[in-house]
């Protein structure tokens, strides 16, 4: 086995995603405590210009798979497992993204490789230790791995984009692949509707969550936005719940908003809410629960009660 | 005939206070319910089983026996049976990583042949988003992860799943993938229902069969895991937030001040 760490870059609709920036750093810091090389694959897309792109500071090698346009999780898998078998890497590294998922664990399980999820951080000292969270960022772990190679996906956001001109070696690789063998066919890409509102336009966005616990208490954050000329968002489970259409939610996979205030009302600040509005110019948070990870990014906070702090709130503005 | 596995797991949410007791949190501050990706995944194979009389739905579970209770509730919304694995070599390890959960999961598979098999997305606790995945290749069969829809007419009618897998900004990819096929469920994919006072009585009469590792095949070695967890703590608080103190009318007053400031409710 080599100390090497081969990096898979992720690309969409034309454009890499900014997480393959991050694997770079992510994978370079590894290869330098690990004492091997970096190496990117590029699955996918045009290779050539993405290989040129991701030829950041850092980077020895980079394989370009050319095949097809947009990911297939099936061409991914054999072309990561084709690439391992050349360089028999200790560390394979992905991201932790929808996409990610839809590979990475089929990566670990063919490769006999132990897989470490969502990493935000990590150290390499023969073997991996990566820090990830649980119970919804209220806790921190440490997992050490009790092998010589390991799959890790990390998450996005956690580690600076490299920059720079790298020198690295871009190279084809040529990887087999049966078509007729793929189970799987992507058909194409739809966009969620547009809707009433854009709350990416809104210089206010009154945010609720599930601390909300019913669907007509909606009305009560509604009477705020309108109190404070604002337009009201929300976090994953409102939308889920039809409590509020899809177009007003913030988040990984709904909108992501810039306000100049953002006012989270009982919403706990998962990872995947956070996305969305942490770009936010003042983020005020009211919850009960003062350990709510939506605290780490307030600039303001009310601990306490949405039903006795937002009614006092309205007063405020219309009394 | 059709059948339909949906893997379920009791998960654990912390109370607002909790204390760490080693690697693990002390289990006064813990409260189990089923896994909420779980639950959209229940629905959506109760609702494929409701168009016709020859489906089967079934639920897996690794789990002490405590969590029968939260398998009830996925019998009571439509499950037709359950299945419990549980063993002492279980009760020993402290993280049940994926490939261990896929080695256990692989087994069930193998014994009951589903057409389909679902699973969450993540685990609201341990979150490592990728037990149906690793599962999917394990066992051979095709996969989608971060399903959103599904359209069950061309999974009766052609024996093909076409899904949209949600990714991020509200973009959907839309997917086709053979059967048999494992599909990681996304919360919003349908509307959970309650389980009804009938559902209720009749999940007591239904079979929930505990699995050791022997009656599936395995031996301890099946779950012996490289990942092992060796630290939780709570992290540091990266927070300067300016909190306001006092009572909902005092801190509301001084939130209002300064959202005044920021030309907030300015007409
Ligand atoms: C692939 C993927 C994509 C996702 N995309 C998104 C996304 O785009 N957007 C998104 O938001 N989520 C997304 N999620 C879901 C995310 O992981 C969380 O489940 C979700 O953000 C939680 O929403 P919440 O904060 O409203 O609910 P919870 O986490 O349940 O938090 C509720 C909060 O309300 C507080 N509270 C309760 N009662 C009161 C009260 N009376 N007064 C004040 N506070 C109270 C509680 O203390 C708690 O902090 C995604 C998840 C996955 C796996
Ligand atoms: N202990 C378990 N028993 C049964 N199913 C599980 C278990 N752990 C995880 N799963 C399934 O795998 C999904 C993803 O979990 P994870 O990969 O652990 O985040 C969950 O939504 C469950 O459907």
């Amino acid at each position: 086995m080599s100390s090497d760490v081969l990096a898979v870059t992720e690309h969409r609709r034309g454009g890499l995603r900014d997480v393959s920036y991050e694997l770079v750093t992510a994978g370079r810091e590894l290869a330098d405590e690990a004492g091997g090389d970096l190496h990117l694959a590029v699955i996918g897309g045009d290779v050539e210009a993405f290989a040129e792109d991701v030829n950041r500071k850092g980077v020895d090698y980079v394989h370009t798979v050319d095949r097809g346009e947009e990911f297939n999780h099936d061409v991914y898998v054999r072309a990561v497992e084709a690439l391992h078998a050349e360089l028999d890497p200790a560390v394979v590294l992905m991201p932790n993204s929808v996409n990610g998922l839809d590979y990475a664990p089929a990566v670990a399980n063919a490769l006999d490789l132990p897989l470490v999820t969502d990493a935000v951080a990590f150290e390499w000292d023969g073997a991996l230790a990566a820090t990830r969270e649980m119970y919804n960022s209220k806790v921190e772990t440490t997992v050490e791995v009790d092998a010589e190679a390991v799959a890790v996906t990390i998450r996005g956001g956690e580690w600076p984009g490299a920059e720079g001109t790298g020198d690295a070696e871009i190279a084809p690789f040529d990887v087999e692949i049966d078509e007729d063998a793929l189970g799987s066919r992507v058909i194409g890409f739809e966009e969620a509707g547009g809707g009433d509102v854009d709350i990416s336009e809104a210089d206010v966005l009154v945010s609720v969550g599930r601390g909300i616990e019913e669907e007509e208490n909606i009305e009560l954050v509604q009477e705020l936005a309108d109190a404070l000329d604002a337009t009201l968002s929300a976090s994953r489970p409102i939308v889920d719940n039809g409590w509020l259409p899809k177009n007003r939610q913030v988040g990984q996979s709904g909108k992501v908003v810039t306000p100049k205030v953002y006012l989270a009302i009982g919403i706990s600040g998962a990872v995947q809410h956070v996305a969305g509005m942490k770009g936010s110019e003042t983020i005020v948070a009211i919850n009960t629960d003062s350990n709510a990870p939506i605290f780490d990014i307030a600039d303001y906070g009310i601990v306490g009660d949405l039903f006795e702090v937002v009614p006092a709130l309205i007063d405020e503005f219309e009394g | 005939m059709m059948k339909v596995l949906v893997t379920v797991k009791e998960v654990a949410e912390v109370e607002e206070d909790f204390e760490i007791e080693g690697t693990g949190i002390a289990d006064r501050y813990l409260e189990y319910d089923l896994n909420e990706w779980d639950d959209y995944a229940v629905e959506e194979a109760v609702q494929i089983a409701e168009t016709g009389d020859d489906i089967e739905v079934v639920s897996v579970t690794i789990g002490p026996e405590r969590c029968e209770e939260t398998i009830r509730m996925a019998l009571a919304k439509g499950v037709d049976r359950a299945i419990r694995v549980w063993d002492d070599a279980l009760a020993e390890t402290d993280l049940l990583d994926v490939a261990a959960k896929t080695r256990i999961l692989r087994a069930v598979v193998e014994a009951e042949e589903p057409d389909l098999v679902f699973t969450g997305v993540q685990a609201g606790d341990d979150s490592f988003g990728a037990t149906g995945v690793s599962l999917a290749d394990a066992v051979g069969f095709e996969w989608a992860a971060v399903v959103n829809d599904l359209d069950v007419d061309a999974v009766l009618d052609e024996s093909v799943a076409r899904v949209h897998r949600e990714l991020e900004g509200g973009v959907d990819e839309v997917t086709e993938v053979d059967l048999p096929a494992v599909l990681t469920i996304q919360t919003g994919i349908n509307e959970p229902r309650y389980a009804s006072l009938r559902g209720i009585r009749q999940a007591q009469r239904k079979e929930i069969a505990e699995k050791h590792l022997a009656d599936l095949g395995l031996d301890a070695e099946a779950v012996e895991t490289d990942v092992r967890l060796t630290e939780m703590y709570e992290p540091e608080s990266e927070s300067d937030a300016t909190i306001f103190e006092g009572s909902a009318e005092e801190t509301a007053a001084q939130l209002a001040q300064v959202l005044r400031e920021k030309g907030v409710g300015a007409e």
